[in-house]
């Protein structure tokens, strides 16, 4: 049988005693922990940040402004961030607005989601060449890349984790991914405010961060600009260790853990995942999809900005010659025609079943599949939707015929 | 040699009819082989019987001028043929022809409406059976035009 | 059974989706449309033996890959292989000859558990190129006949002349196996039954409580088979259906093959019906 692939998932450090606001496990899990071992990193210090990373080879990619959104791209040094910069956000909206300070990270998440990074949205699996053994293959499968991840938010790190049971988590692992993964470094930033589409509170997985990254930084803008820091790995506190750090003072962690309290307390958007599985199953039937349908255009916009969805195509090609194939694989989506092709014809013809198809395994099946909810409740659905369709919304609709 | 009713009440289509109606009904019937080639139906003749196949099988046709005989189903052992029997105006819609040495029950088609008649209680056990095998022939009939083995180009 | 030195198949250290090379051995025309291939790892390749019931991606070079059956397992590491030409790389696959090579990948998904059936009655149910998968269920219960009761093989086409390994009806009835066989259309050269192949069940002799079912063919077929089935007694869990989905890379990852919650290339292709009775009972889904 094959061995599940080791991916790198740093645990979190132990906090023994750690004093908290909130006292149920759920609350303090998502609205973050600020551990005895935190420090303070100056805003003036991310050049020493930069500087550690590229030591250590990675290739640092994160948020910045590029064509009026905030996007994942490379970023060459801290002044590619998006400094002084937010998000307005609602369905079928979204603008950058200028803030009156000079936040690094004063704004959510964006069209991008990493995912872009571990599962590029176009691949080139193989190539093979006619050969003695009627083919061989011809690339050499490449060293992954190594990228630093910086500015990873709570529901973000929840969709890696959701994607690393879907890629490496089975019998099978796509060996890119496994190996982009293991090699990506992960520095998480913890939400101090809420776009109005956010709804990462209810479905537990933040604003704050409790694991899977090796540094985790939390945005405090008082007398002076700094970041709480605590590492979550060995090689998140090396990092930690070659910056100019002090110990965080009461009144810095105290703003922290109320910033990512704020951040909680803004959301409006509630969803309740638990009894999700439950109501998509029976939901098959509803007369709500017929209703969807009217606005949806069926564009995939909404499984493109999700940092979940995995869904691909593969594609043969050769040359002209016909000694050359290759195989590629591209982001594909269930809203897509052709997506259900079975011989002679398509299972999913509608716009009404390919919405189905997406809620009802995002919501739903998803679970039975790989152990969680495939939403980590980000809201890029909603934002990106065209015509504003609200996941949120649709369930709440089909909640309603239910009872 | 079985008696008539004992034959007719090992016949799936009978099957938990009561010894008395068994025996009623049996009064109809008759034992009878049609060898292959013979018809036991042709389509626009009075249809005066209907039949239960005890062994050998026969094929529903529909004859068009210049064409082979359209074979639309072989019945075999077990199953029961003619319904037009029980309607007015009591004329065959289908050829049934014989394909092998085929024993049959042929029941008088008048005699049994008439028993019917007599005996509603009996002639709406026997109508749900037939009501039953109508149904399921009319569902086999939409699957067979759903080709469903087709490519569907 | 994961090779260290291969780079190629489904070695967790290697790409998944990568094909091995095979040679056909043999290919046969069974109809007008339908090939039979029997292909085996071509030298250095790594074979697993697959299992009645799973499938292969089968690969032709520079065209495609498409997801076939196991129609039978042949000697040491040979595969059977029962293909009908509907699409792009199907036609290339039918156009193969011995000596030629195709891609391999696999095999994949569950098999038919006859294993756990031994003993029963068995009732093989098979519509089209879906008796592909079954004959080896069917070769694999004459191989070990004394294990099982009463064994029917009932099996609809569309027409005499798309009715598959018609040359081993002869064995399997030998082997005290009832086969059944019915078209939808036939002329008169035609001597069998005429009709949809529920209208076999009649026809079969097994005792229903004491059956178990094995299904593959188009899906209606398999829906209105299976109720019948349950209708007449056969427990449920006890029958057994192949499904059809888009698998396109048999792993899991693509999502294509999603029918409900199922994965029909990891869950499937092979199912109990009661976890496909609601699911196909729902359009589009």
């Amino acid at each position: 049988m094959h061995e599940a692939p080791e991916i790198h998932r740093p645990q979190p450090p132990t906090k023994p005693g750690c004093d908290r606001a909130k006292s149920s496990h759920q609350t303090q899990r998502r609205r973050g922990k600020i551990p005895d071992v935190t420090v303070v990193v100056a805003r003036d210090s991310f050049d020493t940040l930069f500087a550690a990373l590229a030591r250590r080879g990675y290739e640092c990619v994160g948020p910045t402004v590029r064509d009026g959104a905030i996007v994942y791209d490379r970023l060459r040094s801290p002044e590619d961030l998006p400094r002084g910069w937010t998000d307005e956000q609602a369905p079928g909206h979204y603008r950058l607005h200028r803030r009156n300070d000079e936040a690094l990270f004063g704004y959510v998440v964006g069209p991008h989601s990493w995912k872009k990074f571990v599962f590029p949205p176009e691949r080139r699996l193989w190539q093979l060449r006619r050969g003695d053994q009627g083919f061989e293959r011809v690339d050499e499968p490449s060293a992954p890349p190594r990228y630093a991840f910086l500015g990873v938010r709570a529901c973000e790190l929840a969709a890696l984790g959701i994607q690393d049971r879907v890629f490496a988590g089975g019998e099978y692992a796509e060996p890119h991914y496994r190996d982009t993964r293991a090699a990506a470094l992960v520095i998480a930033v913890e939400c101090t405010e809420s776009a109005a589409t956010c709804f990462c509170d209810s479905m537990n997985t933040g604003p704050g961060v409790d694991a899977g990254f090796d540094l985790a930084l939390t945005e405090v803008l008082g007398d002076e600009h700094v970041f709480v820091a605590r590492a979550g790995s060995d090689r998140g506190a090396e990092i930690l260790a070659e910056l100019p750090t002090r110990a965080a003072t009461a009144a810095e962690l105290d703003a922290a853990r109320a910033g990512v309290e704020n951040a909680a307390d803004q959301q409006q958007r509630r969803i309740d995942p638990e009894a999700l599985p439950e109501l998509m199953a029976a939901s098959y039937e509803s007369p709500r999809w017929e209703q969807i349908a009217e606005r949806c255009l069926s564009c995939a916009n909404c499984t493109l900005a999700c940092p979940t969805c995995f869904c691909s195509d593969v594609e043969d090609v050769s040359d002209l010659t016909g000694e050359h194939a290759e195989r590629w694989r591209r982001w594909d989506s269930c809203f897509n025609p052709g997506f259900s092709y079975l011989y002679g014809g398509e299972v999913r013809k509608t716009t009404a079943s390919r919405y189905r198809q997406w809620l009802t395994h995002k919501l739903g099946s998803w679970v039975a599949q790989f152990g969680s909810s495939g939403c980590v409740g980000c809201g890029r659905c909603i934002t990106w939707c065209p015509v504003g369709i609200d996941l949120i919304e649709e369930v709440a609709q089909l909640r309603g015929a239910q009872s | 040699m079985k008696e008539l009713d004992t034959v007719i009440g090992e016949h799936p289509f009978f099957e938990g009819l009561s010894a008395a109606d068994l025996d009623l009904i049996a009064g109809c019937g008759q034992i009878a082989v049609f060898r292959p080639g013979q018809f036991l139906l042709r389509a626009g003749t009075p249809a005066d019987h209907f039949f239960l196949i005890r062994r050998g099988k026969l094929s529903l046709e529909m004859t068009a001028p210049g064409k082979d005989p359209f074979v639309f189903e072989t019945l075999s052992d077990g199953d029961v043929v003619g319904w037009s029997w029980l309607f007015e105006p009591n004329v065959a819609q289908f050829d049934a022809r014989s394909i092998d040495d085929t024993r049959v029950v042929q029941f008088d088609g008048k005699c049994l409406r008439g028993k019917c008649d007599a005996d509603p209680r009996l002639g709406f056990d026997l109508m749900k059976r037939f009501a039953r095998k109508l149904i399921q022939r009319f569902a086999d009939t939409r699957l067979q035009l759903l080709d469903v083995y087709g490519k569907r180009d | 059974m994961a090779s260290a030195t291969s780079n190629v198949g489904n070695d967790a250290s290697g790409e998944p989706l990568l094909p091995e090379p095979w040679t056909v051995l043999r290919a046969a025309r069974e109809t007008p449309d339908v090939v039979t291939l029997e292909i085996a790892p071509s030298a250095g390749s790594e074979p697993r033996r697959p299992r009645p019931g799973q499938f292969l991606m089968l690969y032709v070079f520079g065209i495609g890959e498409v997801p076939i059956s196991v129609a039978g397992l042949g000697d040491r590491d040979a595969v059977v292989h029962t293909i009908r030409d509907v699409g792009a790389v199907t036609h290339a696959l039918c156009q193969l000859g011995p000596g030629d090579t195709l891609g391999v990948r696999g095999p994949f998904g569950t098999a038919w558990p006859l294993e756990h059936e031994r003993g029963r009655d068995i009732v093989i149910g098979a519509g089209g190129i879906g008796m592909a998968p079954l004959r080896p269920v069917v070769t694999a219960i004459m191989a070990d006949r004394a294990s099982f009761d009463d064994v029917v093989v009932m099996y609809g086409a569309r027409e005499p002349r798309e009715l598959l390994y018609t040359d081993e009806f002869a064995s399997w009835r030998a082997a005290d196996i009832q086969v059944e066989v019915t078209v939808d259309h036939a002329d008169h050269a035609w001597d069998g039954h005429i009709g949809v192949v529920t209208t076999l069940i009649r026809y079969a002799d097994f005792q229903p409580n004491e059956a178990a079912a094995f299904l593959c063919g188009p899906e209606i077929m398999m829906r209105f088979t299976a109720q019948e089935l349950v209708q007449r007694g056969v427990d449920p869990r006890r029958v057994h259906l192949s499904m059809e989905r888009n698998m396109k890379c048999a792993v899991g990852f693509c999502g294509h093959c999603q029918l409900g919650p199922e994965f029909v290339c990891l869950d499937g292709p092979v199912f109990p019906w009661p976890r496909m009775e609601r699911l196909m009972a729902v359009h589009e889904l």
